[in-house]
């Protein structure tokens, strides 16, 4: 099978889906005619022109708002927000408006709409442009929120987000776009709310998202070499999370270890914790780990920031605690 | 465009179906039949019907926290507007918005909002979409004085006159912001004058000549239809009654609310007599409009107060598509 970068595979869906749906259109700053700060829309511009692909000013608030409003009036806007800290911005629009149209107006209301932004730290972007704000949208009823770890999982969750009748935040790393893998060249589409085993493996499940998926195939190569067979899950899809796939997993393994970028506290982990405890308790031979970052503002040096995010060592010190072994 | 007999009996009708509907509102919430709070448009009526009165059923408005009036001028159904308010399964939103999310997509309304200045960036998105989807459609955003002070009409105004979308930023100026005067807390000396930071025509209109609003509106309207882009439109009014029902109006003399309701300056009186003065109605004729009117407006009180309640598991439906 050919292989794409998840630049590329972003880029080939929202291709894909413009030259399939006309009511597809691309909002955003610096999406056309540069093609993107991350070059993810490049030649959308030039293929369906300015009333379809919208070079916005920086006005995160205006042009989330007017893609909800174009959403709720006929089109399927995608609207890229180049950071996700500045997301905070748009927060009426997404969090008041988008997500509440639909229920708020008993069931009239359609908001196809998909933010596109990017996550994370890694690369010294400092306090304001490496967050990880997903749960923040997990927690807002009337919001899909999905973060794709694969250049093949990323073009098919986006083109599914695409056509998806409700708002969708679409989180990719930034520390992802370079990363290359598989993608066929016939098209595909990967269900909304299913969970993906990255890896098979009987002793531990890691339930890992975004980057943090690879990392944790990093720490199953590792925990492999000492013996224990680690189950890799990438949820994909943060909201609706597919819990039966990691219950399932949980049966057959025993162990948890549940990773995730964002601050420990209030966060991610926390929430897959307390679901599989309550489903699974009989099945669990210890404690759940839980590995998450740090929570404290992302420092600029490199050192510290590393100390913030959670590293494979991180991951692999965990699945060893919770099989009883010495890392 | 001239307008017959039926149509300006209808646009008389249409004031006093909201200025009575605010009146039921009213009484209900002392009676705590509604839940949470409830604001009444009282006053501004002649804004949102000669507005409404110049779009098609397919052109798109955003509404205020203070929406009832807009929904009705845009042709929304009292029963189902009423049943929404005492929170009934036959609302309009399924008893699930109340009122302030009042919203009917068929008739072009996305929806009255909690949130000042919320609608502002959805009909400017309305607007956009039917320039995308090749519509001569138009939106008109309806918003308040205190509204004009929140940063995203900067942004989407921007917007707007740079795509030449087809908008009416229709600004309230009913004189209060909420529980304070809006005038200490706006730095330009005319409402107006914020037209040229967007880069749009700015006009201002007395908001209680019907007729004033619907001239100056359709002007813009047929601007906007053209392609020829956003009016910034400021409609002086005034907010007869409180932010919210219960509101002791203890920032303001009571007699200034005495002035805007006399014959004068009320906004239905005064569209009463120029119809009688100019246009050939009787008197008689008016107060068949206004008893058919407060008929309407007793029968959606009867089909809310007789319609069934949400079922439980209804809580569920409609989070998601």
């Amino acid at each position: 099978m050919r292989e794409l970068s998840y630049r590329d595979a972003l880029n080939e869906a929202l291709h894909e889906e413009m030259a399939r749906d006309p009511c597809v259109c691309i909002l955003g700053e610096d999406v056309g005619r540069y093609g993107g700060v991350l070059q993810i829309t490049r030649g959308l511009y030039e293929k369906y022109g300015e009333k379809r692909v919208r070079d916005t000013p920086i006005s995160e608030a205006g042009f989330v708002g007017i893609a909800v409003g174009a959403a709720m009036t006929g089109l399927r806007p995608v609207a890229e927000i180049m950071y996700i800290d500045f997301s905070t911005l748009a927060m009426d629009q997404i969090v008041n408006q988008a997500a509440k149209a639909r229920y708020m107006f008993g069931g009239k209301a359609r908001v196809p709409l998909v933010i596109r932004t990017q996550g994370g730290g890694g690369r010294g972007n400092a306090a304001q442009h490496s967050q990880s704000l997903e749960m923040w949208y997990v927690h807002t009823p009337g919001l899909i929120v999905i973060q794709p770890s694969t250049p093949y999982d990323a073009k098919g969750l986006l083109k599914s987000a695409i056509r998806n009748d409700n708002p969708v935040i679409f989180i990719e790393h930034k520390l992802l776009y370079n990363t290359t893998g598989p993608v066929p060249e016939e098209p595909y589409l990967i269900p909304i709310g299913v969970a993906d085993v990255k890896r098979e493996g009987s002793d531990v499940t890691i339930v890992a998202t975004s980057r943090m998926a690879l990392l944790a195939l990093e720490a199953a190569e590792q925990l492999a070499a000492k013996g224990i067979q680690a189950e890799v899950i990438d949820p994909r899809t943060l909201k609706p999370l597919d819990l039966s796939c990691i219950i399932q997993s949980v049966q057959k393994t025993g162990r948890l270890v549940v990773v995730n970028e964002a601050p420990l506290t209030g966060g991610f982990t926390a929430e897959v914790t307390a679901r599989v405890q309550r489903q699974a308790f009989d099945w669990l031979d210890a404690p759940i780990m839980q590995v998450a970052g740090a929570d404290v503002p992302l420092p600029y040096n490199g050192r510290l920031e590393m100390a913030a995010i959670p590293q494979v060592r991180d991951i692999v010190d965990a699945a060893l605690s919770v099989c009883y072994r010495e890392a | 465009m001239e307008l017959s007999h039926q149509q300006l009996a209808d646009l008389y009708y249409r004031l006093w179906l909201i200025r009575l509907f605010d009146a039921a509102a009213r009484r209900l919430f002392m009676e705590n039949k509604l839940r949470g709070t409830t604001h009444t448009y009282t006053g501004q009526e002649a804004v949102a019907v000669g507005a409404c009165s110049v779009l098609r059923p397919d052109d798109y408005i955003t509404s205020t926290h203070r929406g009832h009036g807009h929904v009705l001028a845009k042709g929304g159904d009292p029963r189902r507007m009423m049943a929404e308010l005492l929170g009934k399964a036959t609302g309009y939103c399924k008893g699930k918005g109340g009122s302030m999310h009042i919203a009917d997509l068929d008739i072009g309304v996305l929806g009255a909002n909690g949130i000042v200045g919320g609608g502002i960036g959805i009909a400017t998105g309305a607007a956009y979409s039917a320039t995308v989807r090749g519509t001569d459609q138009v939106a008109i955003c309806f918003f308040g004085d205190g509204a004009s002070n929140q940063g995203i009409l900067m942004e989407a105004g921007n917007m707007a006159a740079l795509w030449r979308l087809p908008i009416i930023y229709l600004c309230e100026e009913n004189q209060y912001a909420e529980f304070s005067p809006s005038r200490p807390f706006m730095a330009v000396e005319k409402l107006e004058q914020k037209a040229a930071a967007f880069g749009m025509p700015g006009v201002t209109v007395d908001g209680n000549d019907l007729l004033a609003v619907r001239r100056v509106v359709g002007e813009a309207v047929a601007r906007a239809r053209a392609g020829d882009g956003p009016t910034f439109v400021v409609a002086q009014t005034y907010r007869v009654e409180g932010h919210t029902v219960g509101d002791p109006l203890t920032y303001r003399p009571p007699e200034e609310a005495e002035q805007w309701r006399s014959p004068e300056r009320d906004p239905i009186q005064r569209f009463g007599r120029k119809l009688v003065d100019d246009f050939g109605f009787t008197s008689a004729e008016l107060k068949g409009l206004h008893e058919q009117a407060q008929q309407t407006i007793d029968e959606a009180i009867r089909f809310a107060e007789e319609s069934p309640e949400p079922e439980p598991a209804d809580l569920w439906e409609d989070v998601l598509a």
